[in-house]
């Protein structure tokens, strides 16, 4: 079980910064991320795209933003479980919470800080009849282990990156890579579309395009698929595995389910105090939450997250008198041993 | 002055709404739609309009002529579903005079 003070429930720019702010209160932090990365966002989308209304920063791009955010909070020593979505809640009777993931990693915490934005981020899946019936049964969305397409037949559809890396990767593994694409010009890095070519070239990837999976045909398992090319009659390839590599899109997920008052697919919070949703002691802040007037920006995030970190202190610590410091004043002390301060003025005469 | 244009917009649900879109407020048709609430908020415009997504992907019904079609839109359609040959990225249509009585449906959430 792992404990910590303030839970927080997505790593982009919002939770990352509250770190900060509950670090200056002393408040330990704890991120849980679908995504193997911190950043949301910023990372997954559009790390190499400049954003210019992050306050004082004239342009920054997104990625860079992550990295000074990491940078900004290291003293305080978060802790993360990536990878693995925040799946359920439960209310102890001493009003603290367990959050558990997917993977069933437990999490305990007096505060949970929802700072989910859009979501977490999901497989996209093509609409092909019959296609949730044969999940895990041939059909994967996201390769976890290469060895179980081992001497397999694995068709994969796809132009981006994941798509055309893949491919290359699993040459080596499978018995057959066929790589099936909607167009003939494919979006990945110069390397590995070069690669395919090359690969194609060699007979070790058979390219179909233009053309789409349209249907899945098989028993209890994948054991072919139905290709159509642009303008011309479906045919079946018979394949083990169809793996669909189309990119990750944002869906509100399980945190839909935890009973927190909903509106416009965000959750309501109390924006008149500190973000608080209708369960008290937990919270919503960034793109997640939606209040009157609410606007999903990066440096409105960073606002909610730090008046929630002071309502949180006093949730936790409700007898303990607290005043805001300024950090130019007060200093940092990290977790870590670390202390940051404003260089001292000496006093010494000059004769 | 008039700066408004009238277009037509099939939202998801088959249901044609008549609206008026500013050509003066540097608006696309993806925020159009936003601002109409004519798809549910976190449905549409999850990218906020940088062609990364296909969630403002609409057909283009009416045969107006529309800007150029980017790399980045052109490779974001390649990739999404229920592309159509009058596909078009909503987030990529800025509204200008030209586009008065421009008609579109939304294609479906994927």
């Amino acid at each position: 079980m792992i404990k910590t003070d303030i839970l927080i429930i997505g790593a982009g720019p919002t939770g990352l910064f509250a770190v900060f702010e509950a670090g200056l209160l002393k408040l330990k932090c704890h991120l849980i991320d679908a995504l193997p990365q911190p950043g949301g966002q910023c990372s997954e989308i559009y790390p190499k795209k400049p954003i210019y209304d992050i306050p004082g920063y004239p342009e920054v791009l997104a990625g860079d933003l992550v990295d000074n955010l990491m940078k900004q909070i290291e003293p305080f020593e978060p802790t993360f479980t990536l990878g693995e979505r925040a799946e359920t809640i439960e209310k102890l009777d001493d009003g603290t919470f367990i959050v558990t993931t997917n993977k069933g990693t437990k999490h305990h915490a007096p505060i949970v800080a929802i700072a989910g934005g859009l979501g977490s981020f999901e497989p996209r899946k093509p609409p092909i009849q019959n296609l949730a019936n044969y999940e895990d049964k041939g059909v994967e969305y996201i390769i976890r282990d290469p060895e179980v397409y081992r001497d397999k037949k694995v068709v994969i559809a796809g132009g981006g990156d994941s798509a055309l890396d893949w491919s290359i990767f699993l040459t080596d593994v499978a018995s057959e890579v066929t790589l099936v694409h909607r167009r003939t010009e494919f979006r990945g890095a110069l390397d590995s579309v070069e690669k395919v070519q090359e690969l194609k070239n060699l007979g070790k990837i058979n390219l179909i395009t233009p053309a789409e999976i349209t249907g899945i045909h098989g028993e209890n398992h994948v054991s072919g698929v139905e290709v159509t090319k642009k303008g011309e009659a479906p045919f079946t390839l018979e394949t083990d595995h169809f793996i669909p590599l189309f990119g990750l899109a944002p869906k509100l997920g399980p945190i839909g389910d935890w009973g927190l008052e909903i509106e416009k697919n965000a959750i309501k919070v109390d924006n008149t105090l500190d973000y608080q949703t209708n369960i008290p002691g937990i919270y919503a802040i960034g793109d997640v939450n939606t209040y009157p007037g609410k606007l999903k920006l990066i440096l409105c995030g960073f606002h909610e997250a730090t008046l929630m970190c002071q309502s949180a202190y006093q949730r936790i610590f409700p007898d303990k008198k607290y005043v805001m410091k300024y950090t130019t004043v007060s200093g940092i002390d990290g977790f870590d041993g670390t202390r940051k301060e404003a260089p001292k003025a000496v006093v010494k005469a000059i004769n | 002055m008039s700066v408004d244009i009238n277009i037509k917009i099939t939202d998801r649900e088959g249901v044609v709404h008549e609206i008026q879109a500013p050509t003066d407020m540097a608006m696309n048709l993806m925020e159009v739609v936003r601002s109409y609430e004519l798809a549910p908020e976190g449905t549409i415009g999850i990218c906020g309009g940088m062609a990364m997504c296909a969630s403002c992907q609409c057909y283009v019904h009416s045969d107006h002529e529309l800007p150029e079609m980017s790399v980045d839109e052109d490779m974001m359609l390649a990739e999404a579903f229920y592309v159509e040959d009058n596909s078009r990225l909503g987030c990529q249509i800025q509204m200008t005079p030209a586009l008065d009585g421009l008609e579109v449906e939304l294609a479906p959430e994927s």
